[in-house]
């Protein structure tokens, strides 16, 4: 009887592993077949070309010592906590704001939604434009009268990855509140409701009750940020160039720029592995953490 | 089932005889160019070649990729796949390294000897497409890499005229300032930042000092008193750009001498495709000249074509007709006309070209003053890694002159 059962289970199971085998194959071979070539490459002395002398962790240590690396690690750190907190919050806010039945709801839906729409390379160029000291506001500022006033952020090494900050928040601050939107909407005014029958105030009804319930939304926007983080380049490229001299770095640019303008294959792919075991580090505990949490909900 | 599978033989057959009719038998001489030429200016100079070929029986195919990387990426790419390209583009120097390395290049021995390039072309210009006695490309034309362009009016509001050495360039650059001119109009991204370095190495160092420094990686020299000289003087020029140029492109720098917002810049010949795209002629509106305190060094780099191992007969005769055509005077100095450059051959007329590269051409004919370029001397890996040095000293006031040799040390020990 249990024998049977299971065949069956397999049988109506089959079709449907036999329609995803294409799929598997080639996210098998595509990431695992790429992934593993890379961090062979990383072992080696490759230079322009690939080749197979194998050099052990010389990259790792040479990458370890290297400044632009350094600088870069710790950019990606900074930018993206400042970038993710700053995005969820506004984000969320502006949510909040529209879910207050403003009138021009769709209008404003719109031109928060609007940034997104644009490519990072134009993000990059616009902002910096405006934040250029001798085009952007400060000599707007200059123009207007303000003699005094000084915002050079971009062309100063020790403030220019919060330029970087400032144009990635606005181009996806958009993004959190649509997410976050349809987070609210989801939520059943019956609670509202009770909430307010009950004579709490608005903030204290967001705070204990509706954030908690926008767990997904959150989860959601979190992982569309985390994403940016991690693959942050052409921002940097079209924004900043990586400068001034190596201030605004970023890893994924340090990939780019020694795969390709460098010839410097090793590096490049270390500089990759390396990126791919941080992420691997900050992804396991939380997967197996929602993995976990799966299987308690399936026993309850 | 059936259908599908008379479909899928449909389409087969289909893509069979697309592919037949693809064979190259019916098009002459076809020959694919890789390169990376895509401005107005460098377009039209591209087409010097183009037409040349076209004339001596072939068929141009043009690939142009927008970026030296990127399209030195797909050129690369491509011929280690086994599709490679007719013909494509490098800059004079180690770029192409790994290619003769790997046996992946034809090499141009035959028309080397014919021509007698080692007469008519530059010794290091000819060492930079040599390795192991044979040549592995064409060299089309050189650029000058050390040119210091002036605005003639912003000069003469400053009561200034143009300087003959570095004494007087900080005089000059004095004069601008109190003037209220922007003194040095600047790029500042690593590659320019890396130009000016070696501006300034070849200047105040000497030529000798700047083979050194890229080709035998000295880190005895790094310890001289007169490369010291050289860094001070470096950082000196930090005082003389505007609070605007961090991230700054080099042909809006290029405008602002242009416009006599600025006093002058510092940069490749190319630079002048800007100026004439403006209107201005050189001797007239703008001046130019190299400084050297130690007689005149001229940083020469420039641009090579590259011939992939040919697969057939029909790709070897359209890479013989386009290696002819590349090599020719006439056209090698047409093409430098538009391209702002000089001939790769010395024996070409250059009554044609503006007065800054018949000054150059004067220069070259003595050997003294042909310095290769930096690309010429070290692979790309070392100069990228002196480059980011370079580019932190720059943008760094607190980095000082002992930590960036110390650094440069620690490359040039490195095995690359």
């Amino acid at each position: 009887m249990v024998a049977a059962a299971k065949r069956l289970r397999i049988g109506s199971r089959l079709p449907a592993q036999i329609a995803l085998a294409p799929a598997l194959l080639i996210a098998l071979v595509l990431y695992c077949g790429t992934t593993s070539w890379t961090v062979w490459i990383s072992l080696t002395s490759s230079r322009m070309l690939p080749n197979s002398v194998f050099v052990g962790l010389r990259q790792y240590d040479v990458l370890a010592n290297n400044d632009r690396w350094l600088a870069s690690i710790a950019n990606i750190a900074t930018f993206g906590a400042l970038f993710m907190t700053a995005a969820l919050t506004i984000g969320f806010l502006l949510a909040a704001m529209i879910d207050q039945k403003v009138r021009a709801e769709s209008l404003l839906r719109s031109v928060f939604l609007y940034p997104f729409s644009m490519s990072f390379i134009v993000t990059g160029l616009a902002w910096r434009w405006m934040l250029d000291p001798t085009l952007g506001f400060e000599k707007l500022l200059h123009d207007i009268g303000f003699a005094d006033a000084h915002f050079d952020w971009i062309v100063r090494p020790d403030r220019v990855i919060y330029t970087l900050v400032i144009a990635s928040v606005w181009h996806a601050a958009g993004l959190v509140m649509a997410i976050m939107l349809a987070g609210l909407r989801g939520v059943d005014r019956e609670i509202w409701n009770a909430a307010r029958v009950d004579g709490l105030p608005t903030w204290r009804i967001f705070v204990f009750i509706i954030i908690p319930m926008m767990r997904g939304s959150f989860a959601t926007a979190c992982v569309l940020l985390a994403t940016s983080v991690v693959k942050l380049y052409d921002l940097s490229v079209a924004m900043t160039n990586g400068g001034p001299g190596i201030a605004s770095e970023v890893p994924a640019k340090f990939v780019m720029d020694y795969l390709f303008e460098r010839g410097n294959l090793a590096l490049a792919t270390a500089a990759a592995t390396t990126m791919l075991i941080t992420v691997v580090v900050v992804v396991a505990p939380w997967y197996h953490w929602q993995g976990r949490k799966a299987r308690m909900a399936g026993i309850a | 089932m059936i259908r599908s599978a008379t479909a899928l033989a449909g389409i087969l057959t289909l893509l069979a005889t697309t592919a037949h009719a693809q064979a190259p038998s019916a098009t002459p001489a076809r020959a694919e160019v890789i390169h990376w030429w895509t401005s107005a200016g460098e377009s039209a100079s591209l087409k010097v070649f183009a037409d040349a070929f076209t004339k001596a029986g072939g068929t141009w195919v043009d690939n142009a990729i927008a970026g030296g990387a990127n399209a030195r990426a797909a050129a690369i790419n491509r011929t280690v796949g086994g599709d490679p390209p007719t013909a494509m583009q490098f800059n004079t120097g180690k770029q192409f390294d790994d290619l003769v390395e790997n046996n992946l290049l034809a090499n141009v021995d035959a028309l080397a000897k014919a021509e007698n390039w080692a007469a008519v072309m530059p010794p290091p210009i000819l060492a930079a497409v040599t390795r192991d006695g044979h040549q592995y490309a064409v060299p089309v034309n050189i650029h000058g890499q050390n040119w210091f362009f002036f605005s003639n009016p912003a000069l003469a509001r400053a009561g200034a005229t143009s300087p003959q050495n570095w004494t007087d360039l900080f005089t000059v650059l004095d004069k601008l300032k109190a003037a209220g001119i922007t003194p040095l109009a600047f790029s500042g991204q690593k590659t320019w930042e890396r130009g000016l370095f070696n501006t300034t190495l070849v200047g105040v160092g000497g030529a000798d000092m700047f083979a050194r420094f890229w080709g035998k990686r000295d880190v005895a020299m790094l310890k001289t008193a007169e490369f010291r000289k050289v860094i001070d003087t470096y950082r000196k020029l930090h005082a003389y750009v505007d609070a605007g140029s961090p991230g700054r492109n080099w042909n809006d720098a290029t405008t602002l001498v242009i416009q006599g917002k600025a006093g002058m810049q510092v940069m490749g010949d190319w630079a002048k495709g800007e100026f004439t795209a403006a209107g201005q002629i050189a001797g007239k509106d703008y001046g130019c000249t190299v400084l050297s305190d130690s007689g005149t060094s001229y940083l020469m780099g420039g641009d090579v074509f590259a011939f992939p191992k040919p697969k057939n007969a029909e790709v070897a005769r359209a890479q013989s007709i386009m290696e002819k055509a590349m090599t020719d005077p006439a056209t090698q100095a047409a093409f430098s006309a538009k391209k702002g450059s000089i001939p790769a051959r010395q024996d070409a007329d250059v009554s044609g070209l503006d007065e800054c590269a018949r000054k150059a051409h004067g220069w070259l004919q003595d050997v003294k003053a042909q310095v290769p370029a930096n690309e010429l001397l070290s692979p790309p890996a070392v100069t990228g890694a002196i480059e980011d040095l370079v580019s932190q000293f720059w943008n760094d006031p607190s980095m000082t002159p002992e930590v960036l040799t110390a650094k440069i040390g620690a490359v040039f020990s490195q095995s690359f």
